[in-house]
């Protein structure tokens, strides 16, 4: 540690730390641009100076100084203060000042601090530069005239998210940050950037003009559409979500937020199912509410409880799932399935199912074997700290699946289940690197687990941690990687077949009479038999909606005061943004008012009682926003037969990012966006 | 004045044979291996002894920066590089040793790099000087044959390689962390310091940059003593010096002189003279176009040396002096070099990124006189703004000359606005 004194304040920091850092632990705002804590240190935009005793007497960059035992450092001297308005006012010599036209102004650094630090006017007369804009992608803006060459953006591609497509051209004032040649920006996680520019030079393309920072009501919320949980802002305007931004947590998405996530909103105002619909003669037809009940609950009357059965979609909150559980048993189903995928999961044993190491653990693991899963898109952020582990210490990766290019290097071990086999039994080389690492980890992605095989892969698998010392009193090295936000929470709740259930194939071609869909749109409707009466819950007119007698309209995850658990097993609570729209109605509560007509009330009224209800299911709906990290205390292996015969490739989860839920399919940026990266059509030839 | 006897650099006029066997003739690769068996602390010791500054601009203690250099490897290789990217304007040494005595500078980085453990030399050549980097390397290749560097370098047991690398003629990269950047493959930006090369360098390794005349000269420094090389030139400015006089001279030359000698002396004995005699001087740059210049009667009786230039508020740099008489616009010619360093600046750091145009815009007006007299004052202001401000010195260098013609000759720019002003341009001089 190291003593400095910040402006007459002492603070203690630790050997290697930066100035800047110092002052930040003394509680003084050093302003800057370049510097970010996340990425490596540039130095260039010269914003942050100090003046430090016993240094050359010239101000100095405290960003890239390190700190020294019984440094003293001035923040406010008057050769600080000229340091600050010198750099400051030679960024706004070149920059535009068309903030008034800019979709940074009001959230803008430049603004901020040139009124914080800057002078009042411009002795610069001469002529401004103008800068060609370029097309980086259907996400980002460019407004290359605005760019202060901080160099964030091209940091952030290549260190964080692992796609060196940006660098500078030219040199001097005519340095240009772009792709060189022209292209879209090959990452999931491009949309960052525009949280990391400093000024308007990269902003949201679908946001454009859109609307002003304070004119936003600010909701905090969860990410649903991929199974990390990433902590997000939902921003809005009256009854419209208008942006999602990312909200810190350094335990789960630090600050960054894929792609998907961001930019999927436009699909809330799309497709949307606003009233209930009731089929008859052959078509569906608006109906009200009582009528939608009416024609289920007439529906119901005499069928056995054997004979009805319920699904959970990939987006389900924990409190309708549970409702519909309730629901289902009140009637006297026991056909519960929440696995849309057929994952052969195991909920015996929450260990079997969840992401054990925790996302922050992977930066202590030191070799990592990815099975049957690519995370760069099925948990684009999940995947931004894999690569943060591997760039720190280059630690080994391998990979057993078709996965293209990961950000970081990996060793391909081959594609199918019988490589595990191999692993386990030692005979190839990446089994002694598993076995020398302290820590271990095993990802297991949804791919593997959905073959016929699924169950022996999950217990090959376990076997293999267990092998290679993954599964000990202080690491827990067996992680699941889900794709469904719903998925954790639906397990834990013990959203599968009952004794004597049928599972989702059990369910389909007509093996229930009266099918409920709870946003289940992820399989294949076509195989419900043709005399299930299919009642459908959700948000959008997908593919179940497309089948369903009747259909419910509930709540998109913006709408709901909902629980989730991401695949961690970390449970999170999403907040209601916006109201649904139209009819649409927060889906326990659909729920709990049909119990009331079917005659099996259920007894909770309200969000709290519901709440105590799931907790009293499983408590670790009690335990919101925090987890406990957990070493393996039971090395007892799922149950399900080890030896792997299968040759057959491990499967792709998701075949293409952008789409992969009704919300997603729904929005027009993601079409943009398949076109772009997923189906590019070759540029004619000029 | 230097007698024959102390020049070290005897083929500086290409006079006599380049290779391998004229410069053995000239005293090059005498008793290597000896000079080497003395050990590493004692070749540092005496570089350090000698007094030798830096030859590249700053006048760094050339021995003090070699003893940096950790003394034990912790794993990583050491490197020498050699800076041969010589750009400054007004300044061409470097490529008289590089075409002319190229052996001095082999062997030079042989001596270096024992003394500070590295086994390989990387010369980054100015990618202009094609025929320079071929004659080098014909120069090391010769080495080579003659087993004077490579596996067990002059029979001392020290494994030696010398790599010539060209660049691509960007003046920031004779910067030396920006040099290590192009070194590298990287667009030449520099570095933040710390770390010192010393510490990270060369590809994450400890290295030292250092220029080609300090390196060329270290042998003969080794083989006659630092005794001798120090009784040369005023203390603390020991040594000679390559001098590139050019400008309004009679007879524009390169040549090696003491450390320490007049001004007047160093242009009236080797140049010839002021063209149109003393008495017509205007100005002189005295150290390549980075250094602010020096009227005449500050030339009258200057002594050429770090110390002496830096009392008078210029500098040594790469002792290229550059002489103006009367008929030059002073104006006009630091217009010039404004436009050089906006074009040279490598675009990393708000000052001197933004600066740089700034003065030349504002400069360019000013050759015409199409300005306010408080401009005058915002430009010396601008360049106060971007000196030590930067995260390198090529921002200083920019600022320097612009501030030495304020300095000096804020009458000559009043004037030129004020004739402006009255509807009277002045008569500007021809391109």
């Amino acid at each position: 540690m190291a003593k400095v004194t910040v402006d007459g304040i002492e603070v203690e920091v630790p050997n290697g730390s930066s100035v800047l850092q110092a002052c930040e632990a003394a509680g003084i705002e050093i302003p800057r641009f370049c510097y970010h804590e996340r990425l490596s240190v540039a130095g260039n935009c010269r914003m942050c100076m100090v003046e430090i005793e016993k240094a050359p007497p010239k101000p100095h960059a405290s960003c890239a100084f390190p700190v020294n035992d019984g440094m003293v450092v001035h923040t406010d001297t008057p050769m600080v203060r000229a340091a600050r308005r010198a750099a400051m006012e030679f960024l706004l010599i070149n920059h535009p000042l068309d903030c008034p036209i800019c979709d940074q102004g009001g959230e803008c650094d430049l603004q901020d601090q040139a009124v914080a630090y800057g002078k009042d006017g411009s002795r610069y007369a001469e002529n401004k530069r103008a800068v060609k804009d370029k097309n980086i992608g259907p996400l980002v803006q460019t407004v290359m005239t605005r760019c202060i060459h901080c160099t964030r953006c091209i940091r952030f591609i290549t260190e964080v998210a692992g796609v060196p497509d940006l660098g500078a051209t030219a040199r001097g004032e005519n340095m240009e940050v772009g792709t060189y040649v022209q292209k879209a920006l090959g990452s999931e996680l491009s949309g960052n950037l525009i949280d990391l520019c400093p000024v308007g030079a990269l902003t949201s393309k679908p946001y454009a003009f859109t609307a002003r920072p304070w004119e936003l009501r600010k909701t905090d919320s969860v990410d649903v559409l991929d199974a990390v949980g990433c902590n997000i802002r939902v921003d809005t305007r009256g009854p419209e979500v208008l942006r999602i931004l990312p909200r810190l947590n350094e335990d789960v998405n630090e600050e960054w937020l894929g792609d998907k996530s961001r930019f999927s909103i436009d699909g809330l105002k799309r497709r949307r199912v606003d009233t209930p619909w009731v089929k008859r003669d052959g078509t569906l037809q608006k109906a009200t509410w009582p009528a939608a009940f009416a024609a289920i609950a007439a529906k119901l009357k005499g069928v056995a409880g054997a004979r009805i059965g319920a699904i959970a979609g990939d987006l389900c909150d924990a409190e309708s799932m549970l409702a519909l559980k309730d629901l289902m048993a009140s009637l006297g189903s026991q056909n519960l399935d929440c696995r849309q995928d057929g994952a052969k999961l195991d909920a015996a044993r929450r260990d079997f199912y969840v992401f054990n190491s925790s996302i922050a653990g992977i930066e202590e693991a030191d070799a990592i074997l990815i099975v049957g899963s690519d995370p760069r898109h099925e948990a684009p952020v999940l995947n931004a700290r894999i690569r943060k582990r591997f760039v720190a210490g280059n630690i080994p990766v391998g990979v057993i699946g078709p996965t293209g290019d990961l950000t970081y290097k990996t060793q391909h071990l081959g594609d199918t289940p019988s490589v595990l086999a191999a692993l386990i039994a030692g005979s190839l080389p990446f089994a002694e690197v598993l076995k020398a690492a302290k820590k271990p980890m095993i990802i297991l992605g949804q791919g593997a687990l959905v073959g016929i095989d699924g169950a022996a892969v999950l217990a090959a698998c376990w076997q293999l941690a267990a092998t290679v010392g993954a599964l000990s009193a202080e690491w827990h090295g067996f992680n699941v990687l889900h794709t469904a936000a719903a998925r954790v929470g639906a397990l834990d709740l013990g959203f599968l077949p009952g004794p004597g259930g049928k599972d989702l194939a059990g369910m389909l071609g007509g093996g229930v009479d009266v099918l409920w869909l709870l946003g289940a749109d992820e399989f294949d409707t076509s195989k419900i038999g043709a005399n299930t009466f299919v009642v459908y819950q959700g948000h959008h007119g997908d593919a179940g909606a497309a089948r369903a007698d009747v259909i419910l309209p509930g709540a998109a995850y913006t709408e709901k005061n909902g629980t989730y658990v991401n695949t961690e097993g970390r449970v999170q609570r999403g907040q209601l943004a916006v109201y649904p729209p139209g009819e649409a109605r927060e889906d326990w509560k659909i729920l709990r008012a049909f119990s009331e007509v079917a005659g099996h009330p259920l007894p909770y009224d309200d969000l709290a009682a519901l709440r105590a209800r799931l907790e009293q299911v499983n408590p670790v709906f009690a335990r919101v926003g925090f987890l406990p990290r957990f070493a393996c205390t039971d090395q007892t292996a799922p149950v399900g037969n080890p030896t792997l015969a299968s040759t057959t490739p491990f499967p792709l989860a998701v075949a293409n990012y952008y789409k992969t839920d009704q919300i997603s399919r729904a929005s027009p940026t993601m079409t943009i966006c398949t076109e772009t990266y997923v189906t590019p059509k070759l540029a004619a030839a000029e | 004045m230097l007698t024959d006897k102390d020049r070290i650099f005897t083929n500086l006029y290409g006079v006599h044979d380049w290779g391998l066997q004229g410069a053995r003739a000239r005293g090059d690769w005498d008793g290597t291996k000896e000079i080497l068996a003395r050990g590493r602390d004692a070749i540092v010791d005496e570089i350090k002894a000698s007094g030798l500054r830096g030859r590249g601009g700053a006048g760094f203690p050339t021995g003090l920066k070699w003893s940096f250099m950790p003394k034990q490897s912790d794993g990583r290789p050491h490197y020498l590089v050699v800076n041969a990217d010589e750009s400054e304007p007004g300044t061409c040494k470097d490529r008289d040793i590089l075409r002319n005595d190229p052996h001095k500078l082999v062997e030079g980085c042989l001596i270096a790099s024992f003394a500070m453990g590295a086994n390989a030399a990387y010369i980054y050549v100015r990618g202009e000087f094609y025929n320079e980097a071929q004659r080098l390397q014909a120069a090391i290749d010769q080495a080579y044959e003659a087993g004077l560097i490579g596996k067990n370098a002059c029979g001392s047991g020290w494994d030696f390689d010398c790599y010539v690398h060209r660049g691509a003629g960007a003046y920031i990269c004779g910067e030396e962390t920006a040099l290590i950047e192009s070194l590298e493959g990287k667009k030449g930006m520099p570095r933040l310091k710390p770390p010192f090369p010393a510490a990270s360098g060369l590809y994450g390794c400890p290295s030292t940059v250092n220029n080609v005349e300090s390196i060329a000269v270290a042998p003969t420094i080794m083989r006659r003593g630092a005794a001798w090389f120090s009784a040369l030139g005023r203390q603390g400015n020991t040594g000679t010096k390559l001098f590139c006089i050019s400008g309004h001279v009679n007879k524009p030359c390169n040549v090696e002189e003491e450390l320490g000698i007049p001004l007047r002396e160093l242009i009236e004995t080797y140049a010839g003279g002021v063209r149109g005699g003393w008495d017509n001087l205007l100005a002189v740059i005295p150290g390549g176009s980075s250094v602010p210049m020096i009227p005449k009667s500050i030339c009258d009786d200057v002594l050429m040396d770090f110390d002496s230039l830096r009392a008078v508020r210029s500098g040594l740099g790469t002792a290229a002096v550059i002489v103006m008489d009367k008929s030059t616009d002073l104006i006009k010619a630091i217009a010039r070099l404004a436009q050089f360093y906006k074009h040279e600046s490598c675009g990393q750091c708000t000052p001197c990124r933004e600066g740089t145009g700034w003065m030349m815009r504002v400069m360019n007006r000013m050759v015409e006189g199409r300005a306010e007299l408080a401009e005058i004052d915002t430009l010396e202001q601008v360049t106060r703004q971007i000196e030590g401000h930067t995260i390198c010195a090529l921002g200083d260098a920019a600022a320097w000359p612009i501030q030495g013609l304020i300095r000096h000759f804020r009458p000559v720019i009043e004037e030129r606005i004020a004739a402006y002003k009255a509807g009277k341009p002045m008569q500007m001089a021809a391109e």
